[in-house]
């Protein structure tokens, strides 16, 4: 009994990666960043803000959050449309009370359905970033390419229409992206996505797309629904994210502090008083630059 | 996978916790303390190994590979330089690929007065199912890469992501290495039955491992380090009668996220203060337990 003695062979056993999408570099050896204002964290605001069908499609699996029980699930469908019609407002005003700007990750399905929600986003001025079709809208290698360039389309032209603007970013759901996401993203004329969390700064991918890490671990969804921690330990972990990177920053040059937020999850009435809490607290510090993902990718590249 | 299958494997004799041979640390150090970052390489494109999964999504697994690369682009300095900090050396369980995909990394830990043991090839190349030759070749491996790369000669194993088979013990006892950290049996370390040379465990912990404080038992940033420190006091006080071990396994892409990484810091400074531990590398606590202990441990094994 052996394995295969193939799998002893390394091919891409090299100097840098094991792939071609993005060169290697350490944040610590970069030049670094200045943020307006002389800000040297900017916190990133991005909600995700999606329409559920009570019909998963499971093409190619199914996305976090979406249905778990025999059809109809009204449980699941019912609680995630909340978020839409309740929490996202709960939270567009908490936005608004703190005077900060945020990233919306919006399904093109949320422009269909809900014109109205698009044009109160626009209104306070927050940035639309495509978020795929609705959350049966999942991409990984196993989906043909034409069909996941498509859904690209279907995603940007939902949200071009109702916005009169078409999205500079895109969020994958899951962040599950295919061997071909990067080169369609591209192709599609987007300048930057969120998928990969492997960083703390934008980077740009070999074909010129941009990544601005929307750093998973730091989600509501992670800390609150997966590891079952408290909304006041969520915030408690923020500042402690805050107070780390702003001291790292004093030495290093700019960081970038991702929040981001599911209206189902963090803007439940028992909730949301510590996420406004948490908002108030980062608004008071003075090297907090709250600004939007393509706000972040324009002060990044204006210094590279 | 092995012809036979044992259901007890063999590797050491039963010695209850209760009146053992007392161990002393350097200086009457109560806590042998070391820390083991690993420095690892997840390929995003692995071959299947017919006993193991690697990524459980479609590659590229866009989430599993990028969280891992965060150690070699942002988190491990972070980490590193807490720990050089509080003068806490490491002792690093490397996929040896490592070596040449990321020289800068392996670099940064060398410098750093590190010791480095194997974690295998990559963290996505599994021993199961393995013939000796190929084993062989993975140990032999191991000891050219890291030899090339830092002018270390590894001393110890981890198996890569944890895959075994029932000759990996003999075979690196074979190869002169001197420790495992596969067997979570003990406080103290304990000699390993071999073939052929000699062996002790190390302990490492799974328990107190940062992966399992976040992603098996869920915790906050501040209740792992309130852990850490839970396990660094009752293992203190207990090597006052014989000395204990206590290892903290790290990984930077987890430790090191913004959030984690202040509390992980008052864990080093609390221990780097508190006066009773031995602040080792896994080579230094080996060296003292065969010089001192291993024989009066060994009698019988």
């Amino acid at each position: 009994m052996a394995l295969d003695p193939a799998y002893l062979d390394y091919p891409r056993r090299r100097e840098g990666y094991d792939h071609d999408l993005y060169p290697w570099s350490s944040i610590f050896d970069r030049k670094p960043v200045r943020w307006p204002g002389g800000k040297s964290v900017a916190v990133w605001l991005c909600v995700s803000l999606e329409w559920f069908p009570m019909t998963p499609s499971d093409t190619p699996f199914r996305a976090p959050g979406h249905m778990q029980t025999s059809y109809p699930d009204y449980r699941h469908y019912t609680a995630r449309e909340y978020g839409t019609r309740v929490g996202f407002y709960r939270l567009l005003d908490a936005f608004r009370k703190a005077g900060v700007k945020a990233s919306v990750a919006t399904n093109g399905a949320i422009a269909e359905r809900y014109p109205s929600v698009i044009a109160d986003i626009l209104a306070d001025g927050h940035e639309i970033i495509a978020h795929s079709t609705d959350m049966n809208g999942t991409i990984a290698s196993t989906l043909p390419e034409e069909e996941e360039r498509a859904l690209i389309a279907r995603s940007l032209e939902a949200l071009e229409s109702v916005s009169g603007r078409r999205p500079a970013g895109w969020l994958s759901i899951a962040r599950s992206q295919s061997w071909n996401t990067p080169k369609l993203l591209a192709e599609a004329g987007l300048r930057y996505c969120c998928d990969w969390v492997n960083d703390e700064l934008p980077w740009r991918f070999a074909n010129g797309l941009v990544n601005l890490p929307l750093n998973h671990e730091l989600s509501d969804r992670q800390i609150i629904t997966v590891q079952q921690q408290s909304a006041d330990s969520y915030a408690e972990q923020m500042i402690d994210a805050f107070d780390w990177l702003a001291a790292e920053a004093a030495d290093h040059g700019g960081r970038v502090l991702p929040l981001h937020i599911t209206p189902y999850i963090m803007a439940l009435p028992y909730r949301i008083g510590a996420f406004e809490g948490l908002l108030r607290a980062l608004a008071a510090r003075p090297e907090a630059w709250f600004a939007t993902g393509e706000e972040i990718i324009s002060a990044w590249e204006g210094q590279q | 996978m092995g012809d036979i299958q044992k259901a007890d494997p063999g590797l050491y004799d039963f010695a209850p916790y209760r009146d053992r041979p007392k161990i002393v640390w350097p200086g009457g150090r109560k806590v042998a303390v070391w820390v083991a970052p690993n420095l690892e390489y997840y390929e995003i494109d692995p071959p299947a190994n017919p006993h193991r999964k690697s990524w459980t999504k479609p590659h590229p697994d866009v989430v599993g590979y990028s969280h891992r690369d965060h150690s070699n682009r942002v988190s491990h300095w972070r980490m590193a330089e807490m720990m050089s900090k509080y003068g806490f050396p490491g002792s690093v369980s490397l996929s040896v690929a490592l070596c040449q995909h990321h020289p800068e990394v392996v670099r940064d830990a060398n410098e750093r007065g590190w010791e480095f043991f194997s974690h295998g090839i990559y963290n996505t190349r599994y021993a199961y199912g393995m013939d000796e030759a190929q084993e062989r070749a993975i140990i032999e491996d191991s000891i050219r890469t890291v030899r090339e790369a830092t002018g270390q000669t590894i001393r110890g194993w981890l198996a890569p992501a944890l895959t075994h088979t029932p000759r990996t013990l003999d075979l690196i006892a074979e190869y002169g290495l001197d420790y495992t950290c596969d067997l979570y049996h003990d406080d103290q370390p304990q000699p390993v039955k071999v073939k052929s040379g000699r062996l002790i465990s190390m302990p490492y912990s799974l328990e107190v491992n940062d992966h399992y404080g976040f992603f098996v038992y869920n915790m906050s940033p501040r209740d792992y380090a309130d852990t850490l420190i839970r396990q660094y006091e009752r293992l203190a006080e207990e090597g006052e009668a014989s000395g204990t071990v206590m290892c903290i396994p790290l990984h930077a892409y987890l430790i090191g996220q913004p959030h984690r990484i202040g509390p992980f810091g008052e864990v080093l400074r609390h221990i780097a203060q508190d006066g009773r531990a031995w602040i080792a590398r896994a080579g230094e606590i080996a060296d003292h337990y065969y010089q001192h202990h291993y024989a009066e441990a060994a009698h019988g094994a």
